[in-house]
């Protein structure tokens, strides 16, 4: 996908124009091509993109696609997609109305004179370490986009080796407005 | 009843009411061609893939139903891509089958392996590749359900060989419910208040004007657009997808709009206060400059599709619908505008300063493209239909065939296929055999699929095609000319080779020639009392001759170029 210049005072993940699509698809092969494609094909643009077995294992998966609602009128994006014969059910989640949380994983080169402030950093931020060898600590933080992207500039300070960023899911908050489901 | 999957296919179709194939046997294919010896199937045995695909969109688009083509894997599916890319684009219903090497080899680079499944879904409304033989009659029936409902288009089911050869218990899903398309909701109840705000719109209009596009056929709304257009006394104009939805013998019909519309036609559109919009979507070949068209209409958007609402132009009110249940809908509610006197007036005096004309032929020749066309159309039997390639000779076939009825117009909108006529006249008749079928083809399109004319004659269907030999891919000829400082480049192509007499004989057709207006004349009575094999006639046309009216592409509908005689004064 070919991703935008994020806006001014933002981060590639959490854009001020996103919205949330909540899609629910048949767990055929060849969906996430099909999604993929109508996006690149029509001019939309991804910011992230995540996948996963949903309530009813065998038969469905849902995908969380944030849009950029500026690429393109959110109903032309969702129109697009409801014509893709293997989505079964469209929510779209404005940001104000949803929970969002995202996994964000780092390796970080550590040595004695830095293993205290990271230590700090991490309690902070709420991370765990997950995996640690003599030179280098993994370490694991699951939180809200803008979270994530705080953990991220702090950890700027340190020699990263390697950072992984899932994108976000996102569910409707409770007792809020329900979102507007597409299709069932 | 144990049957293998090639033998469950072919009585799935048949299942379906499949009565024609058109298509071309390979390597990942052959078992499905087997059984089809026992079918009552009529297979029709093209010349090359692309012949397959053409055909079976000319059978659905004068029949209305599912046109079915069948090719093997590799070549035989890319070589059908077009036919497929053309039909997604003007929403023609077609199943095509394609074989697939056997599911064990699938990813390794095969022989005659292609991802055809991949390649086709930009351009199809849906596809796929079958697991396993059970797994066959749910896949043709859905195909099916999914090609002809909703927003028609082309579906394509890819068959791996081993599928095909392994058994299965014979069974047929008993409806939708078993289709297994948990996504797929192609009806939807009428939004009466989105009804009501259209019947206000309607009912505040002093200059309407109804812009029937492919989708009011697709609907078969024919009767309730006459029955609509008739009482509210609104101007019609009829897209290049629609002619033949309103009669072009009805008073209130301007004719087609866009680039190559009748003045009028696109003048009441730019002038109108409303466009009530029936299965169109604003195609750039349409409005023009897209901000300069119709900028003082409200809109009305009534489609099937609602991607299609705000994609070019933002609706006052969007209607999902199909064409036919909203237009009851409209008159139920007795939707009515304001007098329409004055609008009328400005309208006939439109088409009586700038109607279509055309030089007179000289009686020595060359001929000209028009008078070809209106002579031919003079003398052609009531419920002809015509189909054509794509350039000069088809639009100047859309402004100058008077259509009467649906279905009897067969040709590539919005693809703008070169080489579409000769295989779709062919499928069109192949569909409907009672009727004359005649082809207006230019002299390079002919050349791109003529080989067809094989199939034709084997096969016993007796079309008639007149090419418009210019000499030139006459429309890249004609922006030369206008827009390129008449810098001809690559676009000559002799009017003698190919001696298409000759090739048309060599293919088992009736070969004719006209050179000026009495043998033209004879050549077309010739022509019209041939009816047990195909004729060919090759018409010799001013390779000077352009298509007005014209609008510039990426300008404004206001600044349309009339005919070269109608200039001077106004515009
Ligand atoms: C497959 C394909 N290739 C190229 C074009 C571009 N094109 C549009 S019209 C045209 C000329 C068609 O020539 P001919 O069939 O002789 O028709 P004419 O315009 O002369 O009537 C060409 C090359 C096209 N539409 N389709
Ligand atoms: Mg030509």
């Amino acid at each position: 996908m070919n991703a935008p210049e994020p806006f001014a005072g933002e981060t590639a993940h959490s854009p001020v124009r996103h919205h949330i699509l909540s899609v629910l698809v048949e767990n055929k092969s060849g969906v996430l091509a099909r999604i993929a494609g109508m996006f690149a094909r029509r001019g939309f643009n991804i910011y992230s993109l995540a996948v996963a077995p949903s309530e009813s294992h065998a038969r469905f998966s849902r995908v969380t696609i944030v849009v950029d609602a500026e690429s393109a009128p959110l109903e032309q994006i969702v129109g697009q997609l409801d014509k893709l014969v293997n989505v079964v059910a469209i929510s779209d989640i404005a940001p104000r109305e949803a929970v969002e949380r995202e996994l964000l994983l780092a390796t970080i080169q550590t040595d004695v004179a830095n293993r205290t402030s990271l230590l700090d950093t991490l309690a902070n931020a709420g991370a765990a370490i997950v995996d640690v060898d003599p030179g280098a600590v993994t370490v694991m933080l699951a939180g809200t986009p803008g979270a994530c992207d705080d953990f991220e500039r702090a950890l700027e300070a340190y020699a990263e080796v390697e950072l992984h960023r899932t994108g976000r899911v996102a569910l409707p908050r409770l007792g809020r407005t329900i979102p507007a489901t597409v299709e069932q | 009843m144990q049957l293998t999957g090639a033998q469950a296919l072919i009585k799935s179709l048949e299942q379906q009411g499949v009565d024609t194939i058109f298509g071309l046997p390979g390597g990942a294919i052959l078992p499905v061609y087997d059984p089809l010896l026992d079918s009552t199937i009529r297979h029709i045995l093209v010349r090359h893939e692309q012949g397959a695909g053409h055909m079976a969109e000319g059978y659905a688009m004068a029949t209305g139903r599912a046109g079915v083509a069948m090719v093997t894997s590799g070549p035989g599916a890319t070589n059908i891509v077009t036919p497929i890319t053309n039909a997604h684009m003007d929403s023609t219903p077609l199943v095509v089958i394609t074989g697939q090497v056997a599911t064990s080899s699938i990813g390794l680079d095969a022989f005659q392996e292609c991802d055809i499944t991949g390649i086709t879904m930009g351009v199809t409304k849906h596809n796929f590749l079958v697991q396993s033989a059970h797994e066959l009659p749910r896949a043709v029936a859905a195909a099916f359900h999914l090609a002809t409902t909703g927003r028609p288009g082309p579906v394509l089911i890819d068959v791996p060989k081993d599928v095909a050869q392994s058994t299965m218990e014979w069974w047929y899903p008993s409806g939708v419910d078993e289709y297994d398309l948990p996504g797929y909701h192609p009806t939807v109840d009428l939004d009466e208040a989105a009804v009501a705000r259209c019947v206000a719109l309607i009912g505040d209009s002093q200059r309407p004007v109804l812009y029937v596009g492919g989708g009011t056929l697709k609907s078969r709304a024919s009767g309730e657009l006459l029955a609509f257009a008739e009482r509210t006394r609104i101007p019609v104009v009829t897209t290049l997808m629609a002619r033949g939805a309103f009669p072009d013998s009805h008073a209130q019909h301007l004719g087609m709009p866009g680039m190559h519309g009748v003045y009028a036609a696109v003048t009441a559109i730019q002038r109108s206060d409303l466009l009530i919009t029936l299965g169109a979507r604003f195609d750039d070949r349409v409005t023009g400059k897209i901000a300069a068209f119709a900028p003082d209409a409200k809109v009305i958007h009534v489609d099937i599709d609602r991607a299609e609402f705000g994609k070019i132009r933002r609706p006052d009110v969007a209607l999902q619908s199909d064409i036919a249940s909203a237009l009851r809908a409209f008159d139920a509610a007795g939707a009515s505008p304001k007098n329409l006197d004055a609008w009328w007036r400005e309208i006939r005096q439109w088409q009586a300063d700038y109607p279509l004309v055309y030089d007179e032929p000289e009686v020595d020749g060359p001929l000209r493209p028009q008078h070809v066309i209106e002579s031919i159309a003079r003398t052609a039997p009531a419920g002809t239909i015509v189909a054509s390639g794509v350039g000069q000779h088809q639009m100047w076939t859309a402004q100058h065939w008077a259509f009467e009825e649906p279905n009897t117009w067969v040709n590539s909108g919005g693809a703008g296929t070169m080489g579409f006529g000769v295989p779709a006249a062919i499928g069109a008749k192949a569909g409907r055999p009672e009727r004359t079928v005649w082809c207006i083809d230019g002299d390079g399109c002919f050349q791109m699929t003529a080989q067809e004319l094989v199939t034709a004659r084997s096969e016993g269907i007796p079309i008639k095609v007149a090419i418009l030999n210019n000499a030139y891919l006459g429309m890249v000829r004609q922006w030369q000319e206008m827009f390129y400082d008449e810098r001809y480049s690559e676009v000559y192509l002799s009017p003698d080779l190919p001696d298409y007499v000759k090739w048309a004989e060599a293919m088992g057709c009736v070969g004719l020639r006209a050179t000026n207006v009495k043998e033209m004349n004879d050549v077309i009575e010739e022509a019209n009392k041939i009816n047990d094999v195909p004729v060919v006639i090759d018409f010799r046309t001013d390779s000077s001759e352009k298509v007005f009216p014209m609008v510039p592409a990426g300008v404004s509908n206001d600044e349309i170029l009339v005919h070269p005689s109608q200039r001077g004064g106004a515009r």
